[in-house]
């Protein structure tokens, strides 16, 4: 399993990174080294197993349906890069 | 030996040496005070650290003056990837390099509440990627023990600042093996509880169903009083576990004659440094002359569960890492022209080279067409493992084997082959698949270098970790070891 330039670009776009031209090379070698690896899970063994997603099989509690937090959002919003009138700004996304 | 505050502001080697239970009993006894203690600290950080790099930032001491928890007055630094609310957290990463944790993670709470005394953040591989501490935006950590070796990685800096005598204790986080290993390459005695044993709340998000905050301190017996205060069931966590916490400080003098060590014969393998193994080996015999009685076993697969654990945590990591796209905190691109270029070009520029790679492996493994023969995959992996795990401790009570491969390597030997690098992570990484506590415990050099000895239990199992490693060293003075730049400056 080898990744194409393409594929990498693909895979950049859907991860919304944007790969410097000059990396991509090294970096499509990396990657595939580290795929290269994957071809390990094509193990026999494994056909039959259960996927297992959690260490514990424990199912998921739930707490009380009662407001916790309260109103946080100027606290939270401090971190914003960008933000006017308690909203975030970005780039004009309408024409 | 005096308390003097007018003393070198290092401090004296018998204070930056005792243990938690000596500093309090010191405390107590009002013979010492919690400001003086701090201001030792924050002294020998000063002095110390510009040669190791091993904290982002310091922090302001504020102990309440009252408080008298078990950790009332100890200091201790955070890695840096856990939020402190009002302090810069990081994560090691140009992404959150200005931002202002603006809650407490539970960690954080808990401590706060036994009184311990936040003195920094530290460094860390960003966004807990990483096995050598290189991969922070704030530059790599030097070993205290040979500055031309990494500290290990992710939680580099907490490992470093302990192993230093910067502070008596450090958190950390394990996902793959980041408390263990640095723990290893520092000499430092570190634990990685049970997953879903310490809260992941206010614990910044890399492979969340592996995640798990942990102690790194200078023995057993202190990373037991951290570990218990720390533990504990959180509603905020979705993951954590609903079950007491015992105090684990009072089950380290038991006996551990009979106790059944189980040594996986799999990882006493070429791939082994054999001066590493000997040392491991010695560690093991010194159990047995404590009365336990080791057993070989079988825990076959390693390099599978490398190969799951390179897929499966990339993937966990390409979804939490998503929430950094320029807008609601962290860093931004300068002018962007449209709402892609905002997200491309700051995740571009915020992120570091191996988390982009790890995002991108993430990302292609869960992309269509690709899940079953990745992601599946990996976790049917991961149960084979964890399934070997179940059937080794049918015939044993604790497995004991190498933390590492090798002792710590130089700075920039692996950082041109992230494969490489994966290798190091070869005998942690199962016991993160199985969701185990797992302990470093330091066993000997090599070379000058620290060797660590693994120990895994069972799930919950901690008590009897904390047991085996505290009787270990009773029998040991690895652990009291210091290096030359901590005992050096405590002579100015």
């Amino acid at each position: 399993m080898s990744l194409t330039n393409d594929q990498l670009q693909a895979v950049a776009h859907l991860a919304r990174i944007a790969i410097e031209p000059d990396w991509t090379d090294a970096l499509r070698s990396d990657l595939n080294a580290i795929l290269e690896q994957a071809d390990k899970l094509g193990d026999p063994r494994l056909n039959e197993l259960e996927p297992m997603a959690h260490p514990l099989d424990q199912t998921q509690f739930l707490r009380a349906d009662v407001v916790s937090e309260g109103d946080r959002r100027e606290t939270l919003m401090a971190g914003a890069p960008a933000q006017e009138n308690g909203l975030f700004l970005v780039p004009k996304v309408i024409e | 030996m005096s308390s003097n505050p007018q003393q070198s502001a290092s401090g004296d080697s018998e204070l930056i040496n005792a243990s938690i239970a000596q500093l309090r009993q010191r405390l107590e006894s009002g013979e010492l005070r919690a400001t003086e203690l701090a201001s030792t600290f924050a002294a020998r950080i000063e002095a110390i650290d510009p040669r190791l790099n091993s904290l982002i930032s310091r922090v302001d001491p504020v102990g309440s003056a009252d408080a008298d928890g078990r950790l009332a007055g100890i200091p201790f630094v955070h890695k840096d990837i856990f939020c402190a609310h009002g302090t810069r957290t990081t994560c090691g990463s140009r992404m959150l390099a200005d931002w202002v944790a603006p809650y407490d993670a539970t960690v954080h709470d808990k401590l706060s509440r036994s009184g311990a005394v936040l003195l920094g953040k530290a460094n860390m591989d960003e966004f807990a990627m990483g096995s050598s501490n290189e991969n922070s935006y704030f530059g790599a950590v030097a070993n205290p023990w040979d500055e031309k070796a990494v500290p290990g990685g992710s939680s580099g800096g907490s490992a470093a600042a302990v192993a230093a005598r910067l502070v008596p204790f450090a958190t950390g986080t394990d996902t793959g093996g980041s408390i263990r290993q640095p723990a290893a390459f520092c000499g430092v005695t570190g634990i990685k509880p049970t997953y879903g044993r310490v809260s992941r709340f206010g614990m910044i998000a890399y492979a969340s169903s592996f995640d798990q905050g942990g102690v790194l301190a200078k023995s057993a017996a202190d990373c037991a009083e951290v570990l218990g205060e720390m533990a504990g069931f959180d509603p905020h966590d979705s993951t954590s576990v609903n079950r007491p916490v015992p105090d684990y400080y009072t089950t380290l003098d038991d006996s551990i004659a009979g106790l059944r060590v189980g040594v996986p014969k799999q990882w006493f393998s070429e791939a082994l440094d054999p001066a590493v193994g000997d040392a491991v080996q010695a560690a093991i015999d010194e159990l047995r002359a404590a009365g336990a009685e080791p057993v070989e076993i079988d825990l076959p697969d390693a390099d599978l569960a490398l190969a799951a654990y390179y897929l499966l945590a990339p993937a966990e990591a390409s979804s939490n890492l998503s929430r950094f796209d320029g807008v609601r905190f962290g860093y931004r691109c300068e002018d962007p022209k449209d709402l892609q270029d905002l997200y491309e070009r700051t995740r571009s520029e915020g992120f570091g080279a191996e988390v982009k790679r790890r995002i991108l492996v993430g990302t292609y493994a869960l992309s269509a067409g690709y899940y079953d023969a990745f992601y599946l995959r990996a976790q049917k992996a991961r149960r084979l493992v964890a399934e070997h795990f179940d059937r080794a401790f049918e015939q044993c009570d604790v497995i004991a084997g190498p933390v590492t491969p090798t002792t710590a390597f130089d700075r920039g030997a692996h950082s041109s082959d992230p494969a490489k690098m994966y290798l190091e992570d070869i005998f942690t990484i199962p016991v993160n698949l199985a969701g185990l506590p797992g302990m470093s415990v330091p066993a000997g050099f090599v070379d000058g270098r620290p060797v660590g000895l693994q120990l895994i239990g069972r799930h919950f199992d901690e008590a009897r970790l904390l047991n085996v490693a505290h009787q270990y060293q009773q029998r040991v003075d690895w652990h009291e070891r210091m290096p030359s730049i901590a005992v050096d400056s405590s002579n100015q």
